[in-house]
């Protein structure tokens, strides 16, 4: 059955496409784009009035928990909290247990979500095995097998040659190595952002430096190898520093933030809510300045989530025993779009950064409303107001910072290969 | 009039509640200066200690406290208890509420177990020291004791030598110090020195001897003796060499300066034996008087309306 979606404003920065206009799907697949009632008739109507119509959000930072951490997240919840939030594509870390660094996991990981995920979902391999910074995976076997990047995400690669090596190694298959940035010996520790807020509440604090020391090797490894490098969930002043420096230096270096690091501050730390316990930790007003100029000026180039979901009895703790991670993709665009309406980008650069860009990093066919193009679709209500109330996440993870929180934009309907997602 | 049913940390509480508190404790002091050292007031209430790191003259105190003012005192033993079975401390503290207790005093390794603490118990909470964030009662019986001898606080030049990064005592006598009006110093190696502190309107010296000059009150810090392992210092020797507080030292503060320690000493490391044992020392003092704050708190708690 034919499906169209009917009267909404569609933005695809892939083709330069902002306008009313109808699109019409066919199966899996996107037909085409039509002027208002030109287009052909369809056994499904799907008015998108008051809504934009975009690309399928594309999270390159997820973890699904699967398999191991079952009582966090599954591939199933995961995708569904995907999907809720207007993701199509979720790239999922390799730290579940036990690690992507084989394709005996991978290929678990694509059968499952084949079977009970609701989004398209691609996995990124370790590094190293068992993410230990001792030896690399197989690269090879796993890429075939279906690895689309590669990442020791939740731990460094501690050991810098091991990093050059990756750096260099992956340069035959043009895959993305996606670097966790901490110094383990100066995070060590360390509950959140060292500095005042830290002083006041007593606990102990992580220094950017434990970032930006790291961002600042993995710049260098990167000029020294021509690898392809991505930092991770970019948090400092100095982390947006280095990178801008790096890229006008022409090193093959892209970079990502997640949005709590453009929405909150380690003031929040103040009331000890578990939920704000994140790694990289919440920074300062002047680091939330300097992530925002750096996705203005394009040093940082993607949003990701960095969805990280947790049982509440791993949250539910004392601040320096609760688990790092906030459940994310289901608040993800609507932060987002405070910064369009805060005039930090416009809706044509935080879908390049949401959907677009992160899709051409990770080699993928994504992140396009192009005729053939998968049919992944988001419907977004921009002006819609909604109280954040994570107890109604799809999400097994409830760890958000944001709740109670009034946002703006709700996701109306997501259609992932041609499947339509609808709440209410 | 005391706001809050807990006392979670110097932070939250008023100049003229903390005055309030060591008025009440005035006329405790009295009390216990009696032949029969015990009043009424919390006849059939029962306060309970959960401390969750080892404590001896903290938790003594609190239940000195507690039993002259006539109320039940027990000790709820982490080490023998479910704690170590895996129970979280929320269950803990709600099975010690269920047990029909009143006031729960905690101490904690980590930061802000009062206050979680706080958020889920219909009892009053005193915070007994969390980790390096506060130990309120310290400083309200520093102030106590800093009163009996100087008259007043404002104005008075306070200084605290030692482990200040990880001193909960520090950081509640900075807040109580600076919101009654006396002007802190904070003396330490910079790798001992909390980041931004100076933040909190104190004045930060790496050096002893210009730290301590002309100041009223010299309070030092015991020093965790793992520090060193950890590399924050070289040695205890060079420690005691640059930060130790030696009779030659403290004849650079007034004459009439008071010498402060919150216990246990490490003598020969952050204190001479000279000097904790001097006529200037005021270190016992303290401990008597900890007695009289800890029975302020607790009065005064139980009277805020639940």
């Amino acid at each position: 059955m034919n499906i169209l979606i009917k009267n909404g404003r569609v933005i695809d920065p892939s083709q330069n496409i902002d306008g009313y206009k109808d699109v019409l799907i066919k199966g899996r697949k996107i037909q085409g784009l039509y002027t208002k009632g030109k287009a052909p008739d369809a056994g499904k109507i799907i008015d998108a009035s008051n809504c934009i119509v975009i690309p399928g959000l594309v999270d390159m930072h997820t973890h699904l928990r699967e398999p191991g951490f079952e009582y966090k997240e599954t591939i199933k919840t995961g995708t569904m909290a995907a999907v809720k939030g207007g993701f199509t594509t979720v790239c999922c870390m390799p730290n579940t247990k036990p690690v992507n660094d084989t394709i005996a996991v991978t290929e678990f990981i694509l059968e499952r979500s084949l079977k009970e995920g609701s989004c398209s979902v691609y996995p990124i391999g370790a590094i190293t095995i068992s993410q230990k910074s001792e030896a690399l995976t197989e690269l090879e076997a796993m890429i075939k097998a279906g690895c689309i990047a590669f990442s020791d995400d939740g731990m460094p690669v501690t050991n810098s040659v091991m990093m050059r090596r990756a750096l260099e190694y992956s340069k035959i298959f043009k895959v993305p190595i996606i670097s966790h940035c901490e110094d383990l010996n100066l995070s060590e520790g360390g509950v959140m952002n060292e500095g005042f807020v830290s002083t006041i509440v007593g606990l102990q604090g992580i220094p950017k430096a434990a970032e930006e020391t790291m961002v600042a090797r993995d710049l260098s490894l990167c000029e020294l190898t021509g690898g392809r490098l991505h930092i991770a969930h970019v948090s400092t002043e100095g982390s947006v520093k280095l990178i801008r420096n790096a890229k006008s230096r022409g090193i093959n270096v892209t970079a990502e933030t997640c949005p709590h690091y453009f929405s909150l501050t380690d003031e929040a730390v103040i009331s000890y809510d578990t939920n704000l316990k994140v790694n990289p930790p919440i920074r300062t007003a002047h680091d939330v300045e300097a992530i925002k100029e750096g996705l203005k000026d394009g040093t940082i180039d993607v949003i990701a989530t960095d969805h990280a979901p947790h049982h509440i009895d791993d949250k539910n703790k004392e601040f320096d025993a609760a688990a790092f991670g906030i459940s994310g993709l289901e608040t993800a665009f609507a932060l987002s779009l405070h910064l369009v309406e805060q005039g930090t980008m416009d809706l044509n650069q935080l879908i390049m950064k949401i959907s677009i860009t992160p899709s051409k990093i990770m080699g993928i066919n994504k992140g396009t409303l192009s005729i053939d193009a998968d049919a992944d679709i988001t419907i977004i209500n921009p002006e819609n107001k909604f109280i954040v109330d994570p107890s109604k996440f799809a999400s097994k993870g409830k760890n958000s910072p944001f709740n109670k929180w009034q946002l703006k934009g709700t996701v109306e309907k997501t259609v992932s290969m041609g499947k339509v997602f609808e709440w209410k | 009039m005391i706001k809050s049913k807990h006392l979670l940390g110097i932070k939250e509480l008023s100049a003229k509640e903390i005055y309030h508190i060591l008025d009440t404790a005035s006329g405790f002091k009295d009390v216990l200066k009696r032949d029969i050292k015990k009043v009424p007031p919390l006849r059939g209430k029962s306060v309970v200690s959960l401390f969750f790191e080892p404590s001896t003259r903290t938790k003594t105190s609190f239940a000195l406290a507690a039993k002259r003012l006539s109320a039940d005192f027990v000790n709820f033993s982490v080490s023998t208890s479910s704690v170590i079975k895996g129970e979280t401390i929320q269950d803990t503290a709600l099975t010690i509420q269920s047990l029909g207790a009143d006031f729960m005093i905690v101490r904690h390794a980590s930061s802000g177990v009062p206050h979680l603490l706080s958020n889920i118990l219909e009892m009053s909470v005193i915070n007994a020291g969390d980790g390096a964030n506060e130990h309120p009662t310290q400083a309200l019986l520093d102030l106590f004791t800093i009163l009996a001898h100087k008259k007043r606080i404002e104005g008075l030049t306070v200084s605290i030598i030692g482990d200040i990064a990880h001193s909960r005592v520090a950081k509640s006598n900075i807040y109580a110090l600076t919101k009654l009006g006396a002007n802190v110093r904070v003396i330490c190696p910079p790798t001992l020195m909390p980041a931004e502190i100076e933040k909190l309107g104190v004045d930060v010296f790496h050096s002893t001897d210009k730290g301590v000059k002309n100041c009223d009150v010299v309070m030092t810090l015991r020093l965790q003796l793992e520090r060193q392992s950890k590399g924050f210092l070289p040695s205890l020797e060079e420690y005691f060499n640059l930060y130790g507080l030696t009779s030659e030292r403290l004849k650079l503060a007034k004459d009439d300066a008071i010498v402060m320690h919150p216990g246990p000493m490490n003598r020969g490391v952050e204190i001479e034996s000279a000097v904790a044992d001097g006529p200037q020392s005021v270190i016992l003092e303290q401990v008597t008087n900890g007695i009289a704050v800890r029975m302020a708190v607790l009065y005064l708690l139980a009277g805020v309306k639940k």
